[in-house]
């Protein structure tokens, strides 16, 4: 199977090499072949390796193929890891790319840089597929710095438009804190482990349950508890959550593509997708997974909030995307991993969904982003609507939709969870389904109801997109419906992940809820009683009376809680505080080490310090050199005369 | 008797005056090198006297020697006094300061 592997990764890498640095010569067409062609083939191959892996059970693939170096007993390799976790997130990541490498013939058709797109794109579904099929440390780091930097790349496609270098530029950075801590919990494994491993960190771990180690002195912290928290500081750069979000906001600077892609479907969730793979690490640990549930119930919660007041079509997917993600790092810290990477693959498909009709709303409206200046699009674009809503069905729970199944389990999840920190999850997660609701209804119809407020000249020009636009809208929209349904099942309550995701009796949450699992049936009855359902539908008809029925609402709740508002549209001042605090501090730092640092100490006093003291030197020596014969004699004969007085003196 | 000492004394009084002569003197080369002389001629007094007081005759051949060599460098140092004085038009020592750095 190693060259099925192989083929899987190379695929899309000699496609971006071809498309990138042939670009010219392949021509524009050209470009987007040979990338679809090899994420189409990576997707094929995918689909026969999850085959093998899933419905043959065939076993699990742990092998290095290429040792790069061996430093102190410490090998660092480049191997695969093909278990059923990898393989879905190959089936995802593969099939997400697929689809967005199509659109993308459509969205970019008239960018100049089209060939360099298609490049980066498929550069990004290599590094994604190098950091799931990782069966070590090393790898993984690899291609999560890989997809960082595509990433960056990406964000800052359009180079010429100033917030997109500064987007690109504010991703790399927050990007880099989070792996600065991630690389510091890979340094401590290698420190404790001696090894970069999965298999064999994973078989180590448990005896180091109780080791305590001093990072400051005098305190004593559980070495599990430290190496998990820094790879969950990692994860909280790479899947956004508070406080590193602050990125993915302004990522939609890039593309629309490029937004589906790596910013909602597949690299934001490569910090979710981490930490599930780390499970045997994190299950010994209870106050990092405490950690990870209070850090991602504050992103479900108040990125949703944000959602609510945005104006531009993407940032309100975006929000969104964090959102979602807080809930999956919910899930993960109540320890129902399989809950969190469920919630991930439905996520992965709706979101790219939602993404890619709101860039197809978006090149119909001539690059017009603000959706108070849409409306009415229904009949203008029916097939973008339909697949919009079944987004946005999807998205906030709809029973029988694929969201429903996921985001029902997380919050079942947390509430039988136990650990320190599971009510406010709890609450914070409930509450979010309102939350959902009103910004996606909200955005839905702005966009698609409602009075027309598009720019007279759009709307001559106004038609559905191309078919290379909605063919993948449609292809994205059936597993939104279909995906959650079949998978609920085995995925969460059958043994379907089997042994990759370890869970703790006493942390097993889904084994509780899979005691009551009667059947997907049971299951959509059971969510249309529950109280997130009725939240759900609260939330839509909210967002139907406030700004269906009477728009002039929002605009008094606006007047009447300006304090609110102004606290939202900051985004909470994380961005100012950042700016101010972060960004104005280290320049003010970096000035002081300049001026004080390199002016003065540097060329003050050691460069013309050294040279002033060697002229002062000089100066002093050069009194005694007179030139006269008799001084020099005199200097000659006292230095005798003490030279053999103290030879007589000493004998 | 004149005991030794005595000898040795007059030969470090002559060294010192030598010595002094080298340094006080600021104007005339000539004598620059009359103090040299002076101060060869201290250590001849010593050679002579230890020569003298353990009969040993090798000291008072050294002290020949020494006159011999001396002779012969008043003249080389006499002859470049005069090559100087004629480049110069001037033998005050105060001027010889080209050494100065």
């Amino acid at each position: 199977m190693e060259n099925v592997y192989l083929g899987i990764i190379l695929a899309p890498l000699i496609g971006s090499i071809v498309a990138g640095l042939f670009g010219k010569q392949v021509g524009r067409a050209g470009a987007h072949w040979v990338t679809n062609i090899g994420v189409a083939v990576s997707f094929i191959l995918s689909a026969v390796v999850f085959n093998d892996v899933v419905f043959n059970d065939a076993a699990t693939y742990n092998a290095s193929l290429y040792t790069w170096l061996v430093s102190d007993g410490i090998r660092f390799e480049i191997g695969f890891l093909i278990d059923e976790l990898t393989a879905t997130m190959m089936m995802v990541v593969t099939f997400v790319s697929l689809m967005v490498h199509i659109y993308t013939i459509g969205y970019m058709h008239d960018d100049p840089g089209y060939q360099r797109f298609f490049s980066y794109i498929s550069l990004f579904t290599f590094s994604m597929l190098m950091l799931v099929m990782s069966n070590n440390f090393m790898q993984l780091f690899f291609g999560w710095e890989a997809v960082g930097l595509v990433s960056y790349l990406l964000i800052g496609f359009w180079h010429k438009k100033e917030t997109a270098i500064f987007a690109n530029m504010k991703a790399f950075l927050v990007n880099r804190v989070g792996d600065f801590g991630f690389l510091l919990g890979i340094a401590a494994i290698a420190m404790y482990f001696n090894s970069l491993d999965y298999a064999d960190v994973f078989k180590a771990a448990p005896l180091l349950a109780d080791l305590n180690i001093q990072v400051i002195p005098g305190l004593d912290w559980s070495l599990m508890t430290v190496i998990c928290i820094l790879l969950f500081i990692g994860a909280m750069g790479k899947s956004a959550q508070v406080p590193l979000h602050v990125w993915l906001p302004d990522s939609m600077e890039g593309p629309t593509p490029i937004s589906a892609l790596i910013h909602a479907a597949t690299m934001v969730t490569a910090g979710i997708f981490m930490v599930a793979r780390m499970s045997p690490l994190f299950e010994l640990s209870t106050t990092a997974l405490s950690f990870v549930l209070v850090i991602g119930a504050i992103t479900a919660l108040f990125m949703g909030f944000l959602g609510l007041i945005q104006n531009d079509i993407k940032r309100v997917v975006a929000y969104s995307t964090l959102s979602q993600l807080g809930y999956m790092t919910v899930a993960l810290g109540a320890s129902a991993y399989a809950a969190g990477i469920f919630h991930l693959m439905t996520h992965a498909f709706f979101k790219a969904l939602l993404f890619l009709a709101a860039g197809s709303v978006i090149v119909a409206m001539h690059h017009e982003q603000d959706i108070r200046k849409m409306g009415g699009l229904k009949k203008y674009m029916p097939i973008t609507y339909w697949c919009m809503l079944i987004g946005s069905l999807a998205l906030i729970g709809t029973p029988g939709f694929s969201g429903f199944f996921s985001k029902d389990a997380i919050i079942e999840a947390v509430h039988a969870s136990e650990i320190p920190g599971s009510t406010f999850a709890y609450i914070s997660v409930l509450l979010g389904v309102f939350i959902t609701a009103l910004y996606s209804f909200r955005m839905f119809f702005l966009v698609f109801h409602g009075k027309e407020n598009i720019d007279p000249h759009t709307k001559k020009h106004l038609h559905e997109s191309p078919k290379v636009v909605t063919i993948p809208l449609i292809l994205l929209a059936i597993p939104s419906v279909v995906i959650g349904a079949i998978a609920v099942g085995p995925w969460l309550f059958g043994d379907y992940f089997g042994d990759t995701i370890t869970v703790f009796k006493e942390h097993d949450v889904l084994g509780q809820l899979g005691e009551h699992y009667t059947g997907v049936m049971g299951f959509v009855i059971h969510g249309m009683m529950a109280l997130p359902f009725w939240l759900a539908l609260a939330g839509v008809g909210t967002a139907y009376f406030l700004y269906m029925k009477r728009p002039d609402i929002p605009g008094q709740i606006k007047a009447k809680f300006e304090g609110v508002y102004r606290l939202l549209d900051n985004a909470y001042g994380f961005d100012s505080f950042n700016q101010s605090f972060f960004a104005g501090g280290s320049r003010k730092l970096g000035k002081i080490l300049w001026q004080i640092g390199d002016v003065k100490g540097i060329d003050g006093i050691m460069v013309n310090g050294s040279v002033k003291l060697v002229g002062w030197v000089a100066g002093a020596v050069r009194q005694m050199q007179t030139g006269y014969l008799y001084h020099y004699a005199f200097a000659m004969i006292i230095g005798l005369l003490v030279l053999v007085s103290w030879v007589l003196a000493r004998a | 008797m004149i005991a030794l000492s005595d000898f040795l004394i007059l030969g470090a009084v002559l060294f010192c005056i030598s010595v002094a002569g080298i340094f006080i003197n600021r104007k005339n080369v000539i004598v620059l090198l009359m103090a040299i002389e002076l101060m060869l001629l201290a250590v001849n007094m010593n050679f002579i006297a230890f020569s003298y007081y353990m009969n040993d005759l090798a000291g008072q051949v050294f002290v020949f020697f020494i006159l011999t060599v001396a002779a012969a460098e008043a003249a080389i140092g006499l002859a470049i006094l005069v090559v100087w004085f004629r480049n110069r038009r001037t033998i005050n020592v105060e001027n010889l300061d080209t050494l100065k750095g």
